[in-house]
């Protein structure tokens, strides 16, 4: 587009000698390089042999590049990676059976405490009772013993008081005789009277 | 010049090398191959060199290039497919990073040039064939001969499979050849207009405008197109080295 505004002013400036020099300089601007002339540069093939040649070495390079170097390098990251998840997955899975043990574990042990709060408790109601129970017959013995005690000695006491009847009986009676009669009399008429009396009223 | 939308195709020799009169100079072509080489081996050296059980950003780049052309491999080609990985991710890579490096402005494609596509497509169709008839002998042939076709069509069959076969590196190689060009041809006559017509004054900036929006456009479809191109070109492989390694159909 700039070069035929060019060949136009160049061709208005001398016509004469224009047509040639103007074809030059079309060529030349598009003879960059060492192309040839005006052939369209992908289809030239005298550029073909060097970017064959070119293609080669830079293509092959990277190639080999590739092979022994960027794609096992690649591919360990990668399977290292794969590799850690699937052991922390493991790992994971380790733990969770471990956690669920240790809970099984506890349960366990809870229901065995429990058992044995119940035994404990059950143990020691017992023992109170049956210490109680000691207690009780021991006190119990011990008030039948204390009765037995006292109804001893309100026996004796009553065998006593009926023994000094027979005295309170003489006294009386030498004292009623003696207002009676005006005259004292002897201790020993007084009880066999007594005595008699007693006797008669058998 | 600065409009010519072919110029940005053109080879210019850089350092003369001529052997046996062929002109194998290191050119324009052929620094941006080392650059292409250099920039995706070195991106895919480095960010991996730290190997990080986490990956950091960059990493994640690169395992997800690897994992892509892997899980592409194996879905086009079997588990057995696998043999042929560093071939397919140099390609893919490769491709990619020439398509990419194409992009700046006043970078030189590679893959614009129907002989690189070529020889590359060359060396896909070459190792399919190599392999096929090593791996399998003769037996590779099975693949010209589709199973259940009634008798008076093979001859047919055979010849379509076989002219299917045959255009196959032509058809790989035009494919990406073809895209970048007409790509960077497009933007370049888009992003001409813009000059031309800003040269017009006041007018002709406004109206320049369309082709800048246009020329936007196509920057973001051209990243795509360069990504898609070096995609069916690793995509097409794998199905062809399936044909080496799986022969009848």
């Amino acid at each position: 587009m700039f070069v035929t505004p060019s060949f136009a002013q160049e061709a208005t400036e001398d016509a004469a000698t224009s047509e040639p020099e103007a074809l030059h300089t079309e060529t030349g601007v598009d003879d960059h390089g060492a192309t040839a002339e005006g052939s369209f540069p992908p289809f030239d093939s005298s550029t073909f042999a060097s970017q064959i040649l070119w293609l080669a070495i830079t293509f092959g390079l990277f190639y080999l590049f590739m092979q022994k170097v960027v794609v096992p390098r690649i591919g360990s990251i990668l399977e290292n990676r794969r590799d850690r998840i699937a052991s922390d997955f493991d790992e994971a899975d380790r733990l969770k059976t471990e956690a669920d043990e240790a809970i099984a574990a506890y349960e366990q042990e809870l229901a065995e405490a429990k058992t044995k709060a119940n035994q404990i408790a059950q143990k020691a109601r017992d023992d109170a009772k049956a210490e109680a129970d000691i207690e009780r017959t021991q006190v119990e013995s011990d008030l039948a013993a204390k009765l037995s005690q006292a109804e001893a000695r309100i026996a004796e006491i009553k065998a006593q008081a009926l023994g000094e009847v027979d005295t309170i009986a003489e006294d009386t009676t030498a004292a009623i005789v003696e207002q009676l009669i005006g005259e004292p009399v002897s201790k020993s008429t007084a009880s066999s009277a007594v005595k008699a009396a007693a006797a008669g009223e058998k | 010049m600065a409009q010519d939308p072919i110029h940005q195709f053109h080879i210019s020799q850089l350092v003369p090398i001529e052997i046996g009169g062929l002109d194998f100079s290191f050119t324009n072509s052929s620094l941006f191959m080392v650059a292409t080489a250099a920039v995706a081996g070195g991106f895919l050296y480095m960010t991996t060199a730290n190997r990080g059980l986490v990956p950091g950003r960059m990493q994640s780049v690169s395992e997800m290039s690897y994992e892509f052309v892997a899980n592409m491999l194996r879905d086009g080609a079997g588990s057995q497919g696998m043999r042929f990985f560093p071939l397919v991710f140099s390609l893919f890579m490769f491709v990619l990073v020439a398509n990419l490096i194409g992009m700046f402005p006043y970078f030189f494609t590679v893959t614009s040039h129907i002989i690189v596509t070529f020889m590359l497509a060359m060396l896909v169709i070459g190792t399919v064939v190599v392999y096929g008839f090593m791996k399998h002998g003769l037996g590779f042939l099975k693949l010209f001969v589709p199973q259940g076709v009634p008798g008076v069509l093979m001859p047919l069959v055979i010849a379509i499979e076989v002219i299917s076969f045959l255009s196959r590196p032509i058809s790989l190689s035009v494919r990406l050849f073809a895209n970048m060009l007409a790509g960077h041809i497009t933007l370049k006559v888009f992003a001409g207009f813009v000059t031309s017509l800003g040269a017009l004054g006041a007018l002709g900036v406004g109206g320049a405008i369309l082709p800048l929006i246009m020329t936007v456009a196509l920057t973001g479809l051209e990243f795509l197109v360069a990504f898609l191109q070096a995609y069916v070109f690793a995509v097409l492989t794998c199905m062809y080295l399936n044909d080496a390694l799986h022969p009848g159909h």
